[in-house]
């Protein structure tokens, strides 16, 4: 197997230019999963299980099944109701890009309302009780103890699931979307060399790991600085 | 707040508490009255902890009355957290807020339930911090304090509530012997001020020293109730007897 080197860095300028979309593609679905994912993690920790199954039922069906099926279910399921088709929301909702994004929040809302839940579990009793002997309401235990510690403990995994959704939204490709790895498949079906080009989007996702990994490690330093002795 | 000084701060009848088929209060009768300092002691299991934790209501009991400053308290009560923050509770393992440095612990609850402004609650945290002999580690994080510099940190904390009542539970179990002193002594002189308190402990030292009542529990009831003097001298109940012989030998 021989590699043109030369290839791979001449077809880099190109690839660049999808990571303006795989960025946007990440940052407002990790965004809007996020958000959710505060709800669906109260929800499903709700000691009443008509708000609890609901929520367990979501999450073990978003993670149960490939993200693949989930954004093509989207992208050609929506178009089946007709609600969807005359809702004044169709002419958003019929773009690749939103359909992407709808499927990759669902999805991102799921993994990270279960790590949400496992910070907010983690969080010591005593603390809490601490707060209530002090007369602080259940929203300041919430939003002044249960929180702040519980975003501690959820960095880890959330730097993960940062990182997985990341190389998840190369699925945007499929529904004809030119982000990194869609440019770097239209390059492969020019030159016919898959081995060069791909490397070269390994390689740039590879870079953007790598900011996410220096964020999570400056998350994690400011959040541990009191564990600092 | 009960109006006249002979009133009981604190009403205990017939209370029982229950979980599952386990009953760990089966009865309990106590009054306090303001300024009073008890100290309760008893067996591992005997509900000590299960008592003091019903009168501000971290567990709820299922028999009888509890009567907290003129406010009895039940499902009702509106405004438990206002109850609470009248009544300060320091726990065996601290529990300071990790992620806050001393003095934002201190300043919490003064800011959040009193409303206080931010340089009102650091003079009133600076102040307590002072009382508990620790104002240089205001700006330092829990982990980086002794076990007996974070139990009067906790015990400063409450008392930035101005608390009418405080409840100790097992405060030095926790604690290095030569951190203990330090920290009986900030509760010693809390007591001389006036302070009502509700002790659990068996620091016995402490408990001769600044109870008006000793209060020996077993099996979650109050086996026996007595000023020092007389609860060491004649303890009349057997379980007693044979406690105390086995805590003041070891
Ligand atoms: N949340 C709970 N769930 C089930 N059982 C409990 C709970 N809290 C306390 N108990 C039980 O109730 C009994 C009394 O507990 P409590 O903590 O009041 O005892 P204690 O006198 O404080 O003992 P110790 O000296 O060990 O602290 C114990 O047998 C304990 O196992
Ligand atoms: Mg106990």
């Amino acid at each position: 197997m021989s590699f043109d080197v030369a290839l791979i860095l001449q077809s880099l300028p190109q690839i660049l230019e999808g990571v303006g979309l795989t960025v946007q593609l990440h940052l407002i679905s990790l965004a809007a999963g996020t958000l959710l994912a505060v709800g669906l993690a109260l929800l499903r920790i709700s000691p009443n299980p008509a708000l609890s199954w609901p929520a367990l039922v979501y999450i073990y069906v978003f993670r149960g099944t490939p993200m693949l099926v989930q954004v093509a279910i989207v992208y050609y399921g929506l178009a089946q109701f007709e609600m969807v088709r005359n809702s004044p929301l169709w002419p958003t909702l019929r773009e690749p890009f939103w359909c992407a994004i709808i499927a990759f929040t669902l999805n991102v809302t799921a993994y990270t309302a279960e790590i949400l839940r496992g910070g907010i579990q983690g969080v010591d009793r005593g603390l809490l009780e601490a707060g209530k002997s002090l007369g602080l309401s259940a929203w300041h235990r919430f939003t002044r103890i249960t929180i702040p510690i519980a975003m501690r403990l959820s960095i880890p995994a959330y730097g993960n699931e940062m990182i997985s959704l990341l190389k998840g939204t190369a699925l945007a490709s499929m529904i004809t979307m030119y982000d990194v790895t869609g440019v770097a498949r239209t390059i492969v079906s020019r030159t016919f060399a898959p081995y060069e080009i791909f490397i070269s989007a390994a390689l740039v996702y590879l870079a953007l790991t790598w900011v996410i990994q220096q964020g999570v490690k400056f998350a994690e330093r400011y959040f541990n600085r009191h564990l600092r002795k | 707040m009960a109006a006249s000084e002979a009133d009981p701060i604190i009403l205990a009848e017939k209370v029982t508490k229950s979980f599952g088929s386990f009953r760990a209060l089966a009865g309990v009768d106590l009054v306090v009255r303001r300024g009073q300092k008890i100290v309760v002691c008893g067996p591992s299991g005997s509900g000590k902890s299960t008592l003091i934790r019903c009168i501000n209501r971290l567990e709820e009991h299922d028999g009888g009355r509890i009567v907290v400053g003129g406010i009895e308290l039940t499902a009702a009560v509106k405004d438990i957290d206002a109850v609470r923050s009248e009544v300060g509770m320091v726990f065996q393992q601290f529990n300071l807020f990790p992620h806050l440095t001393v003095i934002e612990n201190l300043m919490l609850a003064p800011r959040l339930v009193r409303k206080m402004s931010k340089p009102e609650a650091r003079e009133l945290a600076m102040h307590y911090l002072e009382r508990v002999h620790i104002p240089e580690q205001a700006a330092k994080y829990p982990i980086q304090l002794s076990g007996g510099q974070q139990q009067r940190v906790a015990i400063a904390r409450s008392l930035c509530m101005k608390p009418k009542i405080m409840l100790f539970d097992e405060p030095t179990s926790a604690l290095d012997p030569e951190m203990i002193k330090e920290v009986l002594d900030v509760m010693g002189e809390l007591a001389a001020e006036g302070m009502t308190m509700i002790v659990v402990t068996h620091e016995m030292g402490f408990a001769r020293r600044v109870a008006d009542l000793v209060v020996f529990m077993d099996k979650g009831e109050i086996v026996e109730m007595a000023p020092p003097s007389v609860f060491f001298a004649n303890p009349t109940n057997e379980r007693t007897k044979v406690f105390l012989s086995q805590i003041l030998t070891h």
